[in-house]
This record gives structure tokens, sequence and C-alpha cells, in this order.
């Protein structure tokens, strides 16, 4: 059947998440390391990988009576979440074996996010945009507990369901509104029914709620209560794994909802977003300035990254679009590298999640201060990094679209973010350590993260063949 | 004859009620679940209204999966509740305030 042949990539995620899962009961306790359910997980996510890579659709196809569709952008996407979804397991095992910490939900749980991730972005209905963000959250509401010894893990969890819980609660009120003007819930046709609709009152009003869901999940200003202190509360591994996969999904989330099916009101959602974004790059930015936590640092700077991430799709164009996608992309990566290096430094007994931790790196162990300070550099969009390249790609395209303001409000606030950024890269560099924190991990972590490292650099000098990528999966927006 | 915007109205009530007691209670981490639940059963008011005075079966089928979610979400909701009872040994909303800054 040519449609179940379109959606096997999700097919053989659950397929083989279900294998996962009962191997990881009868395996309890005694597993090597590539039979484990680690190894397992890895094994799953690189297979759905090559399938998703393989099934690539070049134009839009819509399957199951417009519930699922395949498409570049959704196929892209799911590669980076794929992929992403990879490095954060490696990380992770890392971790959580240096914690004493080995259960195989926590993959379990990973593998059923990932999946609800994928479902998220090929979303062609309302229905199946709700169904795979749940699946995406309620699985990450579970990881965020996974330390059930751990008082402030607990409480993190708490907070990231109830508000969660509240954003979707927004959502799909602002859903039930969108399907009495429009009489649909298919993504395609609630476009073409908005369009005609006289009184735009209702539409807006409807537009709002479904922004404050969308807002949430990405975690911009004024929606950003839970981001810090998530970050904090939850392990290194999955506040690692919050900030990468579901920034990317959340970000397809964007393009099926607003682009896709709000289309005839783009005024109205891009001045909305156009708010989001600066109170984003402004509070983001600012707060960051006073962290002393690690963890709640890089909260404040992801708030601050997505408001970043919202100028490509103020901008309204194509090109906006693919600067938005490289964005996050590029973003999922430094993220990766910048919590990798906290896994890299905790230590059996708790997590070293202090800036002041970072003191003297560069002095016992100069390649990981080289490589904290390359990711911060990025973070901080110096050149010839990744992260310059994805706000160089934002900026130029809000640019073309005429918000001159936007702009110089964008590069104000970077330079404000660079200083906590060089602070770090100040603390390693010129500060004495202290020597109670060490670098101590596995070889595979430590080649990944180099690995990743490298990627960022080698991004940030050949940034054409992802932005080419990026530009297929928008064209048919 | 009870029109559409009566079902409306109760909707956009029970929808108000429940985020006036997310943000207004301090006391008991089992009144927000319950909050969450209404808020759901809120939306659910106004997809069956419309789907009625649409003619349209989809609003209901939507429904359904919310409820089924919803189910979900609250074995999650109490669970981690379970967790933080047992490292806390309060589930009072006031103490949920050790992070900071």
């Amino acid at each position: 059947m040519p449609e179940l042949k379109l959606i096997l990539p999700e097919l053989s995620l659950l397929a083989l998440l279900c294998c996962v899962l009962l191997i990881d009961v009868f395996k309890r306790g005694r597993s090597n390391d590539w039979t484990s359910t680690f190894g397992l997980s890895v094994a799953s996510l690189l297979i759905v990988l090559v399938i998703t890579a393989t099934g690539w659709q070049a134009e839009r196809i819509a399957v199951f009576g417009g519930m699922y569709i395949a498409d570049p952008l959704a196929t892209s996407l799911k590669v980076f979440i794929l992929s992403a979804g990879v490095f954060a397991l490696f990380y992770s095992r890392d971790y959580l074996a240096r914690r004493g910490i080995v259960v195989g939900e926590y993959y379990v749980l990973a593998l059923s996010s990932v999946l609800g991730m994928m479902i998220l972005v090929s979303a062609g209905n309302l229905l199946t945009v709700y169904l795979g963000l749940e699946l995406m959250s309620l699985s990450l509401y579970a990881m965020v507990a996974m330390q059930r010894d751990a008082s402030q893990a607990s409480e993190a969890a708490m907070k990231y369901f109830v508000l969660g819980a509240l954003a979707s609660g927004m959502l799909l009120y602002g859903i039930s509104l969108m399907y009495g003007v429009s009489g649909t819930l298919d993504i395609a046709t609630l476009a073409h029914n908005i369009g005609g609709v006289r009184d735009g009152t209702l539409v807006v009003f409807a537009m709002v709620f479904v922004l404050c869901g969308v807002a949430f999940k990405l975690g911009v200003v004024p929606f950003h209560m839970w981001v810090p202190d998530v970050y904090q509360g939850a392990a290194a591994p999955v506040a690692l794994f919050i900030s990468t996969a579901p920034k990317i999904a959340a970000f397809g989330m964007v393009m099926r909802i607003l682009v896709e099916g709000l289309s005839p009101m783009r005024p109205e959602w891009s001045a909305m977003l156009a708010i989001l974004a600066v109170l984003s790059m402004a509070i983001g930015n600012v707060t960051a300035l006073a962290q002393t936590n690690f963890k709640r640092l890089l909260a404040y700077s992801t708030i601050s990254h997505m408001g970043f991430l919202l100028l490509g799709v103020i901008a309204g164009t194509n090109d906006g679009y693919a600067a938005s996608m490289f964005y996050a992309v590029v973003y999922a990566l430094m993220s990766l590298a910048a919590f990798g290096a906290l896994i890299l430094i905790c230590q059996a007994d708790a997590e070293r999640d202090e800036t002041a931790d970072f003191a003297g790196f560069a002095k016992t162990s100069p390649g990981f201060a080289l490589l904290v300070m390359m990711v911060m550099f990025s973070l901080a969009g110096v050149p010839p990094f990744a992260g310059f390249w994805a706000k160089w790609f934002v900026i130029k395209e809000v640019l073309a679209a005429g918000y001159l303001w936007l702009a110089i409000v964008s590069v104000l606030f970077s330079v404000i973010g660079a200083f906590y950024y060089l602070r770090i890269v100040k603390l390693m560099y010129f500060d004495n350590p202290d020597g109670s924190v060490v670098v101590g991990a596995g070889s595979d972590m430590r080649a990944a993260l180099s690995f990743n490292g490298l990627v960022i650099l080698a991004l940030g000098l050949l940034p054409t063949w992802l932005m080419t990528i990026c530009l297929v999966a928008t064209r048919t927006f | 004859m009870i029109a559409l915007s009566h079902y409306l109205v109760l909707g956009a009530i029970l929808f108000c009620l429940s985020v006036a007691g997310i943000f207004i209670n301090r006391k008991n981490v089992i009144v927000l679940l319950m909050c969450v639940e209404l808020m759901l059963l809120a939306v659910n008011m106004n997809f069956i209204a419309f789907s009625h005075f649409h003619g349209d079966i989809a609003g209901q089928v939507f429904v359904f999966f919310i409820l089924t979610v919803a189910a979900a979400e609250s074995a999650i909701g109490l669970a981690i509740m379970v967790v933080l009872f047992r490292n806390r040994g309060t589930i009072n909303v006031e103490d949920l305030d050790s992070m900071r800054g």
C-alpha cells in the first residue's frame, strides 16, 4: 500500500520502540554495551533515520484523508530530529552510568518522545498536531521526573507538567474555536476556509489561544517560566534532550499551524510573533547576565535563541522560513555541545552545574576548554562558527522583509548576550582552577563531543549545504 | 431552543474557571490536576457543540481523542505528584519554590 509506505518511519519506530521495551524488561540488569537498551535504542533511531532519508518525497503528498503529510519539510525535519536524538542518547548514557541511574525506561521514553515529534512535523490535521504534541510532551514530563529521589527534579517535573497541560488546554481551546469558525480540522482546508471568513475577529481570538500553545512549546516570553526551572531541576541529559529535538519539532509545528493553516492571517500573527520575539531576546539575554547556575544560564540563552528563531518566520518569505529552520538545526547542535560539556564534568556524587565550576579548565584540560570556548563563541554568534551564520541569515531575511527596527533590536540584544557567553570563556582561561572538578568521561563520549564541536566549526566554514537543504524543505510553502 | 451561543458561553465559563483555578490556587497540587481536567472538558463542550451545529462528525471524534489523552495525562500527573510527595512530604503549591533566579 502506498499510504503505509509513506508512514513507514513512524510505524517502524513504533514497532522498534515496543521491541526495545520488551527486551529491556527481560534483560534487565544483565546487559553488555551493544545489546543493552542503550545500544538497541540508538540502533532503532539509526534504522528509522535510514528509512526516513530513503523515503524522501520531492512534492507534498497528503495521505489518510489529509491526516498525514509527506513533504520535504517533514522528511528533513525528521532527519534532524533523529540525528539530534542519537547524539542526545549518546551523551545520556555516559551521565546515567556515572551517576548510577541506569534505567531502560529513559531510552524508551526518549524514543516515544521522538515518535511524537515525527508525527507532529508530519501533521496535516489539527488532530494529528495535538496527538503528536501530547505524545512528545507526556514522554518529556516523565523523563524530567526520572530521578525519583531528587527533590528538585520532581518539583521541576510538576511545574513542567502543570504549565504544559495549561498550554495544551489553551491550544485545544483555540483549535476548537478554529474548528467552529472554519468547520474543518484539516490544515489545508482550514487555510482555504479562513480566507473566506468575513469577520476576522473570532479567527484572531482563536489564533491568540493557538499562538499561546505554540509559544509555550518554543519557550518564548511570556510563556517561558517553565524553561529555567525545568532545565535546572532536570538531570543534565534530560535538559539536553528537551532543548534540542523538541525545539526542531516546535519549529515544524509553527510551520504547520501558522504558516500553512493560518496563512490568510499572516499580518496578524507576524505582528504578534514580533512582540514575542523582541520580548524573548530582551528578557532572555538580560536575565541570563545574572545567572550563576550554568543550566539556568543555558535556559535563558534558549529563550533568547527562540526569539531569534522567530525572526525568520516573521519575515514571512520562503527564504525566511529556511533561515528559521537553519537556526533551529544549528541551535540544536550548539545546545547538544553545551550540555554535552556539562555532562562531561558531572561527578559521581553530584552535577557540577555552577558557572564557577568551569574555572581554570584551560590549565587542567586545554582540549575541553577549547571546545567549550568554540561552543560559547558559536552561541554568541561570533564568526567563523555556525551560530554566526544562523543569526546572519535570520537578520538578513528580516531586513529584506522591511523590518529595520527588528533587525536593530536583535543585533543590540545579541551584543548584550555575548557578555555572559564570554564570561564562561574568561572563567576557563583567566581564572585559577580549584581542582575539585575534573573532566571525566568515556572515550566514546569525548569522541562524540569532539565530533559535535567539529560539525559546528564545519558548518561555520561551509554553511551553504545546510542552507540548501532548508531552502528545499521550505520551498513548498 | 438552546442555541450554539449557550454552549459556547458554558464552555468559556468552564475554561475561565479552570484557568483561574490554576493561577489562584496556592494550596494543593491535586486541585491543579482537577483544573487541568476541567479545562479539557470545557474544550470538549465546544467541540461537541460546533460538531452538532456544523453537522460534521470530526469534532466528536476529536473529543474521544481528547478524553483518551486526558486519561494518560492525569496518570502522569498523579505519578509525578506521588514522587513529589515522597521527596518533599508535602503537595502544597507554595512549597514548590526551591529554584529561583
